[in-house]
């Protein structure tokens, strides 16, 4: 951690050291690029760098003028005057006049201070460059041309040429909406906070507290479904992971005929989109669905069995019908792992005189979650933002009066999942959001270490 | 030894009757839905289990009646979703791949972390605000800004042709760069040729992302019918004022989206499971 921080440190001394370098070391040129961008590159004869330096100026000063600054200037409030009626003399009626947007000032703003950050970097290169066109002109080097530059570009800067399309896409539409939602998360925004005709703002902390013991009632909503997803992850992960293993190991024995159709089979059902399959179980579950309806009529039982629609039965459904939905995973998964167990390790335990339970849980378990366990936890992480089997299959439900807004199989994403949609409940929904990331985050880091310390450890043997 | 062997046998009969039960419970809600594909009688649930009559009607009238539920267009939109972001994020996949796998900048572990952690969050978190940003640059509700969406969103999974990538011998690379090849030649004409597979899956998994899809379309499509994609549409299909009688060629409809997918599926199976574990061992 010390490390990292130093490391950052480090960095950040050295970019604005190159910086400081530039302005003492720079002639009138170069210094005048700090204000003028690509002033340093133009007076050494690199027209067209230059000019496209300066072109990236007037766009972004253009764009903060007649665009971005209504909104950024308005950051710190989100707006003031919101939707409002005013009487209009000419027509005699009252018209409605729109009045601050805080949406789309938080939305611009942000996106705002993403192009400034960016801005910024293209700003340090470009005096950068004029300072590195000086020295050498100074030393009496030639100086890269345009095409030069952009033959770099293919070659020893490839990396720029790849990576601009993909950052652009993942800014655009993941980096921009995480730290919109992020933000969100410090306000008020809900269903009576909704612009375009009312106005929200920010509120610190607010949210969080609600959420941990402020609001009764969603603080008990919050711990009751956190406590249902952590078991729901623990069930799903290690009944789909142990069942899982056995099916492999029971397809992959010794004298086992037609392992290929056997594991088809099972892929087959993977493949099918779960929308489809998993809302066929919901119907089959349904309370007149057919398997209730198989069991009337065999006499089984007199009534509906609530699969779906009662607490604990609902909650044991889930379980069960993922099952049918894990198991074929983590078959596929494990088989190739188990063929690596070395063979001699049986060997030695069926001369011993060890059953196939025994040589199961002493040789066969032991071994795979010892190699599998950063696939447990990715798996464990998985189950966390399970949403098609819990959504489909029982969105959420039973619902109950002392939840706010969630129902009793509801995960925190799928409560995450009503909230925006169903409830527009946007800034509890962001707060619940962060508090998933940092149960996922906090996860991963283990998987992390841990994947760490086996690598380094197969170097030492 | 003869009683070893009876033993073994034993043990092979008990597997495979337990293979075959549980064959038969896992494929069974699939020849339920197929079964239902070609039901006459209309209704979701039925007091039997086994149709009374069957008909070829419901897919037919999947591509005849499209006034409320406009099937042939939504497969149409899919297909066209599908096949635009597979090559978008396919590219961007690969670009992205090569660059980690490598060439060596000084950014590049924070690239990747700053990758890692993006993945953390949960997706439906950033939905309405990808909406939002959608309509601030005015493509929201259209085709393009699920294409953009969807491959935006992928190019994110490139760690399974970054490990394909760096199991590829560098010494090819720089004897192309000692003899003056460029960089961009070098991924082209070296790097490229030699990892068929990698592109297969990578475009196959992104060509299978808007067909089971349900959530993001929904929130970026709302109430606009005409752009849906299929998963939307019939999932539409099972809301309560329309089960009733679209239930069968909801089943007729899901067959003809999960037929193509299995199959795909089924080619990309043993990158799969590679690109599950090395997810698990990532950094």
């Amino acid at each position: 951690m010390r490390k990292s921080l130093r490391r950052a440190w480090d960095g950040l001394t050295q970019h604005f050291g190159a910086l400081f370098e530039a302005f003492r070391k720079g002639d009138a040129w170069t210094r005048l690029s700090f204000v003028v961008m690509g002033m340093g590159c133009l007076a050494r004869g690199q027209i067209v760098k230059g000019l496209l330096y300066l072109a990236a100026e007037v766009a972004f000063v253009l764009y903060m003028a007649l665009f971005a600054w209504q909104y950024l200037s308005k950051f710190g409030t989100l707006g003031t005057v919101g939707m409002h009626k005013e009487w209009d003399e000419a027509l005699g009626i009252y018209k409605r006049t729109p009045g601050d947007n805080s949406m789309l000032i938080l939305l611009f703003s942000v996106m705002s201070i993403l192009l400034i950050v960016a801005f910024l970097a293209v700003w340090r290169s470009s005096v950068l460059a004029g300072y590195k066109a000086q020295r050498l002109k100074e030393r009496g080097e030639p100086l890269p041309g345009f095409v030069q530059d952009v033959v770099s570009l293919m070659n020893e800067r490839y990396h720029v040429t790849l990576l601009t399309l993909p950052s652009l896409m993942v800014i655009a539409f993941t980096v921009l909406p995480i730290i919109f939602m992020i933000l969100i998360s410090f306000t008020n925004f809900d269903a009576e906070h909704q612009p375009p005709g009312n106005l929200f703002t920010w509120v610190g902390f607010q949210n969080f507290f609600d959420v941990f013991w402020k609001d009764p009632m969603k603080s008990h909503t919050f711990l009751g479904i956190l406590g249902w997803t952590m078991v729901w992850a623990v069930f799903a992960t290690f009944t789909n992971y142990l069942f899982g293993m056995i099916l492999a190991i029971m397809i992959n024995k010794k004298g086992i005929r037609f392992k290929a159709m056997w594991r088809t089979i099972f892929v087959i059902t993977i493949a099918v989109p779960q929308f489809v399959s998993l809302l066929l179980m919901s119907q089959i579950l349904h309370d007149q669905g057919p398997l209730n309806s198989l069991l009337k009529q065999w006499g089984v039982i007199k009534q509906s069995i609530p699969f779906l629609t009662n607490t604990t039965l609902a909650r044991i459904s889930v379980i069960v019908v993922n099952l049918w939905v894990g198991i074929p995973f983590s078959m596929l998964i494990t088989s190739g792992i188990l063929m690596n167990i070395p063979g001699d390790l049986y060997e030695s335990a069926s001369i011993d005189g060890a059953g196939p339970v025994r040589t199961f849980g002493s040789i066969t378990l032991p071994y795979m979650l010892f190699v599998t366990t950063p696939y447990l936890i990715t798996a464990f992480v998985g189950n966390i933002n399970n949403f098609n089997v819990i959504y489909l299959l029982t969105k959420g439900g039973p619902l109950v009066t002392d939840y706010y807004q969630a129902g009793k199989t509801d995960l925190l994403v799928t409560w995450l999942y009503r909230l925006t949609v169903d409830k527009q409940d946007y800034s509890l929904a962001s707060t619940i959001g962060i508090l998933v990331f940092v149960i996922c985050a906090v996860l991963s880091l283990i998987v992390y270490n841990r994947s760490a310390s086996v690598k380094r450890e197969e170097e030492f043997r | 030894m003869k009683r070893v062997r009876k033993r073994a046998n034993v043990g092979n009969i008990v597997i495979y009757v337990i293979l075959s039960v549980m064959s038969v419970l896992w494929l069974l809600p699939i020849a339920w839905l197929l079964m239902i594909s070609f039901r006459k009688e209309p209704g979701a649930y039925t007091t039997y289990l086994f149709p009374k009559a069957l008909t070829f009607d419901n897919y037919v009238r999947l591509f005849t009646e499209t006034s409320q539920f406009n099937f042939p267009r939504w497969y149409m939109n899919t297909l066209i979703v599908a096949v635009c972001s597979c090559v978008l994020t396919t590219i961007m996949v690969l670009m992205l791949a090569y660059t980690f796998s490598r060439l060596r900048f000084s950014s590049r572990k924070m690239f990747m972390n700053i990758g890692l952690i993006l993945g953390m969050f949960p997706g439906f978190m950033s939905m309405i605000a990808v909406y939002h940003v959608l309509k601030a640059i005015g493509l929201a509700k259209s085709l393009v800004s699920l294409v953009l969406v969807y491959s935006g969103a992928g190019c994110l999974n490139y760690l399974v042709a970054k490990g394909f990538f760096d199991t590829i011998p560098r010494a090819l690379d720089e004897a192309a760069l000692l003899d003056g090849a460029s960089r961009n030649t070098v991924f082209w004409k070296i790097t490229l040729p030699n990892s068929k597979p990698i592109v297969v899956y990578t475009a196959i998994t992104a060509f299978i992302a808007p067909w089971v899809d349900f959530i993001f379309v929904s929130v970026i499509m709302k109430d606009d019918y005409q752009n849906y994609t299929v998963a939307l549409g019939l999932y539409r299909m099972l809301e309560r004022e329309h089960i009733y009688n679209y239930f069968t060629q909801f089943c007729a409809g899901a067959v003809l989206v999960a037929i193509p997918i299995t199959l795909l599926f089924i080619k990309i199976q043993k990158f799969y499971v590679e690109g599950v574990t090395s997810g698990a061992v990532k950094g």
